[in-house]
């Protein structure tokens, strides 16, 4: 069973079930229409007439506007208009909100063309607004990230570096301390707006921590549901490093460093690792310390408010 | 950076296959990344290669860079190859 939305597909079918809608033609098989663009139409120039610029590809929504001046419309007018908009190529689907119902000229036509119509119990705004919504999740760019996604006080952590340095091992000590696992080893990273990169695991490994020495377990049979979590926004990165001597690391935390991950700018800190380093308690506190951050609170900053009061003084 | 295109070729016992895909791997100081359709696999993560089973029979590109990468693409294409 997929885990959440984010491991669906953008079809008919999915976006039928998930609205609630009414499927009025249900000899179509609804899997097979895919929908390959997040923009929706409201075919109202059309009904009218007007044709310049308007392409398929989209989810033609038709609303309160295009329903009354439907039915102010001739029923050859009617069928002359629809079957030319269903004449465009790869529309995935006709939407009626309001729990409106068309007109049986506009079914036949629909028949005919194999185009599904369904109707939406809901208003036209809140119908739009979550199938965009919904739309922008699914069909957002995606990647696969070599790292581990924990929740850490809310904030979601991607913790990143060389195989072997211990990653799985600071997530077994971070889920023991009450976070809660997102994803081992692989990370499937969606990037839902330019803001936005939420992380999920891919849906066989989900669950799974593998350790270096005693194999795959399972986090979720072992801490229970407390333990895990399905999908996670990315708010910043901890890449473990080999410490070397002549590798110079941030000790002041005074600059920002980001790291770009499908174009968002993630922001990093680089970690050096030695034996006897507790790196869970390391990430807890980079977590608070990025909260602190996004409150408007540097504690860098007023460390050097102390200092120059102190030259000045 | 060296990179070769091979087909995945698991018949049975994939788990095992897997696990000494990932040791094999583990021999080599180059990162070595599996690309597949839009993912990027780590080869020395076992959980990371457990996920390409799904694409058995998919064309992958194996990739390695360092020291010794022809030598750590040559081995793991041979794997695939079976």
């Amino acid at each position: 069973m997929p885990n959440t939305i984010l491991n669906q597909e953008a079809n008919v079918a999915n976006l039928c079930a998930r609205m609630n809608m009414e499927n009025l033609l249900p000899e179509i098989d609804l899997a097979s229409r895919k929908i390959l663009s997040y923009n929706l139409t409201r075919p109202a120039l059309q009904l009218t007439g007007f044709f310049d610029y308007f392409q398929g590809g989209r989810v033609m929504i038709f609303g309160q506007a295009e329903q009354q001046y439907l039915d102010t419309l001739e029923k050859p007018v009617i069928r002359e208009r629809i079957a030319r908009i269903a004449s465009y190529e790869g529309i995935p689907c006709f939407i009626f909100t309001r729990g409106y119902h068309p007109c049986d000229g506009i079914i036949e036509i629909c028949r005919e063309e194999k185009l599904p119509i369904l109707i939406s119990p809901h208003s036209t705004g809140e119908t739009t607004s979550e199938l965009i919504r919904w739309l922008r999740v699914l069909l957002a760019p995606r990647t696969t990230l070599h790292g581990v996604l924990i929740d850490v006080y809310g904030e979601g952590v991607l913790i990143m570096g060389d195989s072997g340095i211990g990653k799985s091992e600071a997530a077994l000590e971070l889920v023991k301390r009450g976070h809660r696992l997102v994803s081992d080893d692989v990370v499937e990273i969606r990037k839902v707006s330019d803001e936005t990169l939420v992380g999920v695991a891919p849906e066989m490994t989900k669950d799974f921590i593998e350790l270096r020495g005693i194999g795959i377990i399972n986090v979720r049979a072992m801490f229970g549901f407390e333990a895990v979590k399905q999908s996670q926004n990315i708010d910043m990165v901890i890449n473990l490093e080999e410490y070397k001597k002549d590798k110079k690391f941030d000790r002041l935390g005074l600059e920002d460093t980001y790291m770009e991950i499908l174009g968002n700018k993630v922001r990093t800190h680089n970690i050096p690792i030695r034996p006897g380093r507790n790196i869970a308690i390391i990430v807890e506190s980079a977590a608070v310390n990025n909260r602190a951050k996004k409150m408007g609170y540097s504690a860098p900053e007023e460390f050097f408010k102390r200092v120059n009061a102190e030259m000045k003084a | 950076m060296t990179s070769r295109n091979v087909v995945v070729n698991l018949a049975h016992d994939t788990e095992r296959a897997m696990a000494e895909l990932v040791s094999l791997a583990g021999e080599y100081t180059s990162r070595i990344h599996l690309n597949c359709q839009n993912k990027r696999i780590n080869a020395k993560s076992i959980m990371g290669v457990m996920t390409l089973v799904s694409y058995s029979g998919d064309a992958i590109t194996v990739t390695a860079e360092g020291s010794d990468e022809e030598e750590a693409v040559e081995a793991i294409s041979t794997f695939f190859a079976g």
